[in-house]
């Protein structure tokens, strides 16, 4: 049963308020029946110096990603990821994790690929929850294991492949990569052995609005009224438009999705995790490189 | 491939274990970074960025007049493995003779067996540590 949604009033603004608790109320309901907390991050060995009582990890290179196909891991290996993490598919999941929650958002939008119903970010991430000086342990939880069903993973609604994006120019698109990045300015950095592009550049048409803009100084998301002001009124999207968001590997341009998706209410953005590092290698797509959109 | 002893003993730490236990040398190593001397307090004003690195890491370099390397390093606690590759730095190449430290392989970091568990940008970090280790040592020595 999923436990109930955090009536703190800054959420409440948000389109998705749902989908989103404070670090108060996950200290009040860390222990609760129904509820496992995940900590996803940047740093493969962050949750090992310390993590938030009870709460277990998941590590978005080793257990998300097949680790031969370019994809992500399929139904029955995502039932073994849940399922030993003491996660039902009713169970009420928190993600969390460093560096602005960019990796926790991409863990949430994975378990969203699953369908998995129940899924919020943690605001401020993990972050907010030290400075605010509250307890963290070395502990390894050891949870009971438990049944989760074999599902498919949909990826018509929030995913977008390379074939989607061709067909999508023209409509809009955000890259929400750095701005040297989005130029092509940045291919000449030294050794990019394994996930660079040998053309820098951007998608034809995107606008270019980096991840972070949309988080505070203190690692939570920016007000509704904030984001509304960098999406919808700077680069004047609306909640109605079909959009794409991509980054490098599909990480950053998750927070982005969820951003646009959750606390802004877009019906239909779709993250590309291709990104660019299969649009910059692929032969025959089009690319823009220097500040313009193109 | 040739490597200073203590680099050479800790790859064959790291090759002797399994990948899980890897991550545990690592973390091991992330605890046991020197803090930095006093001279360094300043971390941004007179240490070198390394900036291929995907948390905050700056380092400095000093060759002594036995043409020694040492190493400093500074990585913020949440960030533990860039501390734990800036302590297979410190670990394996402090005290080393400024030519020893010119010799290592800069694709060493291939025999830690990390690649299962650390994504290639993680790793990355690490070679692009060695390449900025060997400038300053060649500009210290040129």
């Amino acid at each position: 049963m999923a436990l109930q949604n955090d009536p703190d009033p800054k959420l409440a603004e948000y389109a998705h308020p749902e989908r989103l608790v404070t670090t108060a109320w996950l200290a009040e309901n860390l222990g609760a029946d129904g509820l496992v907390v995940v900590e996803s991050d940047e740093d493969v060995l962050l949750y090992e110096t310390g993590h938030i009582p009870g709460s277990v990890k998941v590590d978005w290179h080793t257990e998300l990603n097949d680790p031969t196909t370019r994809d992500y891991v399929d139904g029955a290996r995502f039932a073994e990821i849940c399922g030993e993490r003491g996660i039902t598919r009713d169970t009420t999941v928190v993600f969390y994790g460093d560096r602005n929650n960019w990796w926790a958002t991409y863990a949430l939008w994975v378990f969203s690929l699953f369908g998995h119903a129940d899924v919020r970010m943690l605001d401020g991430g993990r972050a907010k929850w030290v400075a605010e000086g509250r307890e963290m342990t070395t502990d390894a939880p050891k949870p009971e294991a438990v049944e989760y069903p074999v599902v498919e993973r949909d990826d018509t609604a929030i995913r977008a492949f390379k074939d989607d994006v061709l067909t999508h120019l023209g409509k809009p698109l955000v890259d929400v990569r750095s701005p040297g990045e989005y130029s092509g300015e940045l291919l000449h950095m030294p050794d990019y052995p394994q996930e660079g592009a040998v053309r820098g550049g951007h998608i034809p048409g995107a606008a270019s609005v980096p991840w972070a803009r949309a988080a505070a100084e203190d690692a939570t998301f920016r007000s509704r009224a904030e984001l509304a002001a960098i999406y919808e009124q700077e680069q004047g999207l609306s909640a109605s438009d079909d959009v794409v968001a991509y980054c490098r590997i599909g990480e950053r341009s998750s927070h982005t999705w969820f951003v646009l998706t959750h606390l802004l209410g877009f019906e239909h953005v779709r993250n590309y995790d291709g990104s660019w590092t299969e649009w910059g290698n692929a032969v025959r797509v089009p690319i823009v490189q220097g500040t313009e959109r193109g | 491939m040739t490597l200073p002893p203590q680099l050479a003993e800790l790859v064959d730490d790291f090759a002797a274990v399994t990948p899980k236990q890897r991550l545990e040398l690592l973390l091991e190593l992330s605890r046991e970074l020197p803090e930095l001397p006093e001279r360094f307090a300043d971390a941004a004003g007179t240490m070198e960025q390394v900036h291929e690195c995907q948390s905050p890491l700056f380092l400095a370099v000093e060759v002594d007049d036995a043409e020694r390397v040492h190493l400093f390093f500074s990585a913020p606690p949440e960030s533990p493995t860039t501390r734990g590759f800036a302590s297979i730095m410190h670990t394996g190449l402090d005290g080393e003779p400024a030519t020893d430290v010119l010799a290592v392989p800069d694709d060493f970091y291939t025999a830690l067996g990390l690649a299962q568990a650390v994504s290639p940008l993680r790793l990355r970090g690490m070679s692009a540590m060695l390449g900025r280790i060997k400038k300053q040592v060649r500009a210290a020595t040129g």
